[in-house]
């Protein structure tokens, strides 16, 4: 059942291309302009990329059609087209000027509203319910599951309840039978259900035969983006069973109750939806690191890379949900989907931080057939770095524990254990540490590379709410700048609380959060200023020499 | 000096009923309300005298979770030990616990010491599986027994000193390994017994 890895040269790659060409890399220009190259870009690899390539949404294989995107007239964006000179950017931003604030208005409004229904749960209550008791089960009938913002559902084809965000699954069986019917129904005309809108929620299907996924979400995320969740939650599934096997399964018995499988998973896939809606890494589709000095992740790297086996195909140091290094058997690339699944994984458990772990897992985009088996470990107890190393021999075990500890032998004759001990201390940096006044917050994702880089979210954006809210500005500006009708390369937002810009090449994304009594002009000039700090700072901030075994 | 003896134990059991806790009672002395469920299987290792041998304890804690059961042979075979664990307040886990032996007789090493520990004993008020059906249950199959509390330390180091008395002394043709085998391709024709 081992996953096999040697066998998959032939990639098969959606977009076609794994790293961006050769001897793109050379030219690395000092203040980066937006006619920059795929692979030139700040935090561009230098020996490409760790990552398979990906497009944002690549999984939706049925294009969004313009009739489900609302859209009003009054509101003008930058059409697609490639921008090539600074004057020329903060020429398109001049003319998306204040009409986007009536739009604005209207979030902060929704946002607004949400906030004050007072039967609205707060996140963190849900949260800790369900990360203490396992699953606590909710009332249904109760007016409080009615109103958390976001439901998700996973049912079988025969309509039996799979998972259910909230609420008992036993109890959600008659009202998952309805959401079967639903699909069927449609299905049986030759048609398939993609969404429903109405009352400001949104009933978004995603069907992955066997399975069912459905959200209700009064989120302001669009539909694409909520597929897109579910599918992240299907990948979870796979993760655990492998999509061999669970074909295999209803092909035996079409209503198995699958939740006998999945019994203890809950937690994990509980844990990726809160993930999901507080870290940018799954909206970016990107890897964020941990900042560290260069010569100390290569030592890392190097050591990592020393420390391999046969049977190993990726060693993975992670901090948090941050990456510390990778390093990858030649010719072999991980999916940012399957190391957010491993993150998640990590994080969702506490039972690693004792003994050594070895688990069998699937990465279902490298390959949703076999699994591999991971050995995973904490290197101290008291400090945050978790190693993963992923093999494909289930018998390799002890091979595998000897790499772990070869690596840390490695790493203590280095003496980068202080250096590291010390980055670990401030996992995030600050974004007064730019230098521009206005800024607030920023995403910015190197596109070969699939890493972005964040600072720190910190005031205004102090509580839970608010943080949700700003994660849910980037999500409205991500949404529509990858709307695939209609793809938006810049985009000014003027709130109220803040304005946002977001600027989208084919070689990078940034997005920028700064004061709302900062100027547009401002702005543009805090994008210039902005991406030359991170051309500066690219070494600490991304992996730009990435290692193979 | 004293010999080192590797001893492979593997635990067993329903899913929540304590295998982890007991574990890391032994290991780490150390308890852990909020501990999470345990994904594939998880090993630690732990050396104590015992007579005029020292046994190092290759433990591997398996995960209780249905998706994980295809697993265990891996983790049995070539064990010198098994610690079948169930919860004294769960029916369901003694039940399981009988699916555990059954298996173990089946297609477990011969002569593999098997241990039942009744976990959970501070809950004794809401006991659901008397004692008495356990001692006689262990009688039958001719396992050592003994009721446990991971969280009040109550007969855990007592549970690994029994396993250590019934290892059979060391054969003197053997290399001190018995039961130590490694989880590879090595393993099953060494046998721990």
């Amino acid at each position: 059942m081992a996953a096999d890895v040697h066998k998959k040269k032939g990639w098969e790659v959606p977009n076609g291309s794994l790293t961006p060409g050769d001897g793109q890399h050379t030219e690395r220009s000092e203040s980066p302009t937006p006619g920059l190259a795929q692979g030139t870009e700040p935090g561009a690899g230098q020996e490409g990329a760790m990552f398979v390539h990906t497009r944002s949404y690549e999984d939706l294989t049925s294009p969004e059609d313009g009739a489900a995107v609302a859209r009003s007239p009054e509101e003008r964006c930058g059409e697609p087209g490639e921008p090539t000179t600074m004057e020329q950017i903060s020429k398109d931003f001049s003319e998306l000027s204040t009409q986007l604030t009536g739009m604005a208005l209207d979030l902060e409004e929704e946002m607004r509203q949400s906030k004050e229904g007072k039967l609205e749960p707060s996140p963190q209550t849900t949260r800790r319910d369900s990360v203490l008791s396992g699953k606590e089960e909710e009332d249904v009938t109760m007016d409080a599951w009615r109103m958390h913002r976001k439901h998700v559902f996973v049912l079988s084809e025969a309509g039996k309840p799979v998972y259910s965000r909230y609420g008992s699954e036993e109890a959600l069986s008659s009202t998952m039978g309805v959401m079967m019917a639903l699909v069927s129904f449609l299905e049986a005309e030759k048609n398939a259900i993609r969404s429903i809108h109405a009352d400001g929620y949104k009933v978004v299907f995603v069907r992955r035969s066997p399975l069912v996924l459905v959200a209700v979400a009064r989120t302001r995320q669009s539909e694409q983006e909520i597929a897109h969740e579910l599918l992240y939650i299907y990948y979870q599934i796979l993760s655990l069973l492998t999509w061999t096997q669970l074909n295999h399964i209803f092909q035996q018995k079409q209503n198995y109750d699958l939740r006998r499988l999945l019994a203890g998973s809950e937690r994990i896939t509980d844990n990726l939806l809160d993930l999901m809606a507080h870290d940018p890494s799954f909206l970016m589709g990107a890897v964020r690191c941990l900042p560290l000095a260069a010569s100390v992740r290569d030592a890392v790297s190097s050591s990592l890379q020393q420390a391999k086996a046969k049977s190993l195909v990726f060693s993975i140091l992670l901090s948090g949900n941050q990456l510390v290094s990778l390093v990858r058997k030649k010719d072999q690339f991980l999916h940012p989907i399957d190391l957010h699944l491993l993150f998640n994984l990590i994080s969702s458990s506490s039972s690693f931080r004792e003994g050594e772990a070895w688990t069998p897992i699937c990465l279902p985009k490298f390959n949703s057939s076999g699994f591999f088996h991971a050995h995973i470990s904490y290197l101290e107890q008291e400090m945050d770095l978790c190693l993963l190393l992923v093999s494909t021999d289930r018998e390799d075990f002890f091979t595998v524990s000897d790499c772990k500890r070869r690596f840390q032998e490695r790493l203590r004759r280095r003496g980068v254990h202080h250096a590291l001990q010390e980055a670990l201390r401030t996992p995030f940096y600050s974004v007064a540490q730019v230098g521009i006044p206005d800024l607030r917050h920023f995403i910015y994702k190197s596109k070969s590379s699939g890493l972005f880089t964040s600072p720190e979210i910190e005031a205004p954006y102090v509580r839970e709410e608010e943080k949700e809210r700003l994660l849910g500005l980037y999500q409205y500006l991500h949404s529509r700048a990858h709307n695939s009708s209609r793809p938006l390369k810049n985009i000014y937002f003027t709130g109220p609380r803040e304005n946002l810009l977001a600027w989208v090449t084919s070689a990078f994304e940034l997005y920028i959060c700064y004061s709302p009594l900062g100027t547009k002009a401002g702005a543009i000039s805090a994008v210039n200023k902005l991406m030359k700090w991170i051309r500066k700072e690219e070494d600490r901030l991304f992996i730009l020499t990435p290692q193979t075994y | 000096m004293m010999a080192i003896r590797e001893l492979k134990v593997c635990l067993l059991g329903d899913t929540g009923v304590g295998k982890s806790s007991i574990v890391c009672r032994f290991v780490q002395d150390h308890f852990d309300h909020n501990i999470s469920p345990t994904i594939g299987a998880s090993f630690m290792t732990k050396t104590v005298p015992c007579g005029n041998e020292l046994h190092k304890f290759l433990i591997w804690d398996t995960a209780g979770q249905e998706r994980f059961h295809s697993l265990a042979p891996m983790y049995y075979r070539g064990s010198a030990a098994a610690v079948i664990v169930y919860d004294i307040t769960k029916q369901d886990s003694f039940h399981t616990l009988k699916k555990w032996v059954k298996e173990l007789k089946e297609h477990g090493p011969e002569n593999i010491v098997m241990a039942i520990a009744g976990n959970k004993c501070d809950l004794s008020d809401i006991r659901e599986v008397p004692m008495k059906d356990a001692k006689e249950y262990a009688e039958s199959i001719g396992a050592i027994v003994v009721e446990t509390s991971a969280k009040n330390a109550v007969n855990i180091e007592e549970l690994f000193q029994g396993i250590s008395r019934q290892i059979p002394p060391l054969d003197p043709h053997e290399n001190g390994n018995n039961g130590a085998i490694k989880l590879g391709k090595q393993t099953s024709q060494t046998g721990g017994n």
